[in-house]
């Protein structure tokens, strides 16, 4: 416990207003650390998309800490919790959510864009990570003519070309067949060879036991988390 | 806890060039969509760029004319009293109103009782519409008329039979060069064109008239010396006093029956009733100006529905509510700088076509101009501030769930 971790949710609480409020994360305690290559799994319904939002600095907690690479976002503005988005964690998306108007070098460039970093530097570094996915021959494709895996590998560059500290990944292959889905795991595992920490938000058990920690996620409380159990006895 | 120091995350920070490309960038993709909205925009600003380049064009060469004319001519005619008289006032009334102090120069016209005809097989009805009159040499000097082709009456001229033609009375006669021997048909006698004079746009009867000298029109035609219209040039700034004095002293029996009138004021009536026209343009300008913004309102509101994808994704990229609403707002106002831009063009292209084929000077206000474009910024600005506050209050969230 001597680094501070990746990710670190204390005692979260997430409640939605209504009569009675729909609590949709109930006391949450998970933490993820630098390298580590982690599976969220649930049914849907079961929070995982609160959870991710949350993780993800999209949405607040109502109570309880969230803490990314040792920042507590609860003490943090608004502009600079988006700060920390821009420079501390990658988003992938289940429906990739790539500008048609522009090339798969643009798309990427755009994961550098709030930082403020330069154009021309962004376009280096993008060239880079797309060549990083495999992509190398398709910089100035749109996406729009491009097969599902590769687009989702277009949406994984731009999740890691700004080097975060964590890459979270929603539903990554659930748009994709399952050729397209076992490259897009494959290029996850080889990130994570490479140092990445990553966390793969899904419903697909299959998909989940493949890698090498499980968070199970059941009517927002953790069920079970492959990580504690060998501690805990 | 010897937890290593990270340092405390800074805000997410867009370059101001990074506003304008990203907000460039939704215009860009959707090309159709962006020339339609700014279409709108384009032609209220070519609206009315052109109506006041047109306007300020137009009015220019109106002054021109008048400045060129002079404001200081006077018109006095006989007869105008209830009794009408005689239409023509005493013989010395020439040489009476020459005796104010005031008057620079003045030229008396007279009626000559004879009709111009184009030859002797000319039925003598068949005038259309041309009269004969007698002048003094002084008269084009008074009017400050100009010879198309020819002389003016002088002094050998002026006591034989020859007429000078106004513009309109040689278009209708046939004669357009003097470098032949020319004549036409006065009263019983062939009489020579001597010159043809352009067009006197203060005094359009003259226009229609042949004009000889008024010695030869006494001696040839019985024309009696007493003057039915008299031109008056007047000393700058003495208009007024000049233009009471006048009725009494040319006809010092029946003043009441003189009119005296000035004919530029016709012509300033003129331009007067243009700005009124220019204004009324304007406001139609004004009103395609503001239907083009609300176009680019609506487009907008359209967009940022359609791209909550995009708006979700940019928040989770690290943008802040404020990166968003700058990004729409530039959008819009790139819209309609580029209705603007072209709105211009097209104004200034239209006031330099129609100027051309006026033959007027082109004169395009610059105010005009740089007014246009910038009330297209504003519009777009105006237009984008809705959508762009609906596109930044979206929750990412909400926005990400597209």
């Amino acid at each position: 416990m001597s680094r501070t971790a990746a990710l670190e949710m204390r005692n979260v609480v997430k409640e939605y207003p209504g009569f009675p409020p729909v609590r949709a994360l109930d006391d949450v305690s998970v933490r993820i650390d630098h390298g580590e290559l982690v599976a969220v799994v649930g049914p849907s319904g079961s929070g995982k998309s609160t959870l991710l939002n949350v993780m993800g600095t999209l949405d607040r907690p109502t109570k309880g800490v969230v803490s990314i690479d040792g920042n507590d976002t609860a003490t943090l503005s608004d502009k600079q919790v988006a700060g920390v988005r821009a420079r501390r964690i990658g988003f992938v998306f289940q429906q990739f959510f790539l500008l048609d108007g522009m090339s798969a070098i643009d798309n990427v460039a755009n994961g550098l864009i709030y930082q403020g970093v330069g154009v021309r530097e962004r376009r280096e570094r993008s060239a880079e990570t797309l060549k990083r996915v495999g992509l190398g021959h398709r910089l100035s494709h749109p996406p729009s003519h491009m097969s599902g895996g590769e687009r989702q590998r277009v949406a994984v560059a731009r999740a890691l070309v700004h080097q975060p500290a964590f890459v979270l990944a929603d539903e990554p292959t659930g748009n994709l067949d399952s050729k397209s889905t076992g490259a897009v795991m494959d290029l996850i595992a080889g990130l994570h060879d490479e140092g990445t920490t990553i966390a793969v938000i899904t419903h697909d058990t299959k998909i989940a036991a493949s890698l090498p920690r499980q968070v199970s996620v059941f009517d927002g409380r953790i069920e079970t988390d492959s990580a504690l159990q060998g501690s805990l006895t | 806890m010897t937890a290593a120091i990270t340092p405390r995350p800074t805000t997410s920070r867009l370059r101001p060039s990074d506003v304008l490309r990203v907000g460039a960038s939704g215009p860009r993709a959707r090309k159709m969509r962006t020339a339609l909205s700014a279409l709108g925009v384009s032609i209220g600003i070519a609206a009315m760029v052109g109506v006041l380049g047109l306007s300020e064009s137009s009015k220019s060469a109106l002054l021109d004319e008048i400045s060129a004319l002079g404001t200081n001519l006077l018109t006095v005619e006989a007869g105008a009293g209830i009794g009408g008289g005689d239409g023509a006032f005493p013989e010395e009334a020439l040489a009476a109103v020459n005796r104010i102090e005031t008057v620079e120069i003045a030229s008396a016209v007279y009626d000559v009782d004879a009709s111009v005809l184009k030859n002797e097989f000319v039925p003598s009805g068949q005038t259309g519409g041309l009269t004969v009159v007698a002048a003094n040499e002084s008269l084009l000097d008074t009017l400050n008329g100009e010879i198309a082709e020819g002389a003016w009456l002088n002094e050998a001229t002026s006591t034989y039979p020859s007429v000078v033609l106004g513009s309109v009375a040689a278009e209708r006669l046939g004669i357009t060069t003097l470098t032949q021997p020319t004549y036409v048909y006065v009263g019983e006698q062939y009489v020579e064109v001597v010159g043809i004079l352009e067009e006197f746009p203060l005094s359009a009867d003259l226009d229609r008239s042949a004009i000889m000298g008024q010695q030869a029109a006494e001696v040839f035609y019985g024309t009696d010396p007493v003057p039915t219209t008299i031109f008056v040039r007047v000393e700058d700034g003495a208009i007024d006093t000049t233009r009471d004095l006048i009725p009494a002293t040319a006809d010092a029996e029946n003043p009441e029956e003189v009119s005296v009138s000035r004919p530029s004021d016709a012509l300033e009536a003129q331009a007067a009733a243009d700005d009124a026209l220019t204004t009324l343009f304007l406001g139609l300008g004004a009103v395609a100006l503001l239907v083009g913004g609300i176009g680019i309102a609506n487009v907008m509101v359209i967009a940022v529905i359609e791209r909550r994808g995009e708006i979700g994704l940019r928040r989770a990229l690290g943008a802040t509510r404020a990166h968003i609403r700058r990004q729409f707002l530039t959008e819009a106002v790139i819209l309609s700088a580029l209705g603007g831009v072209v709105g211009v063009a097209l104004g200034i292209g239209a006031t330099y076509l129609y100027s051309g084929l006026q033959g007027w000077r082109v004169i395009i206000p610059s105010t005009a101009a740089a007014g246009g474009f910038i009330a297209a910024l504003l519009i777009g600005a105006v237009a984008g501030l809705y959508p762009a506050m609906r596109a930044a209050k979206l929750a990412p969230t909400e926005a990400l769930r597209a």
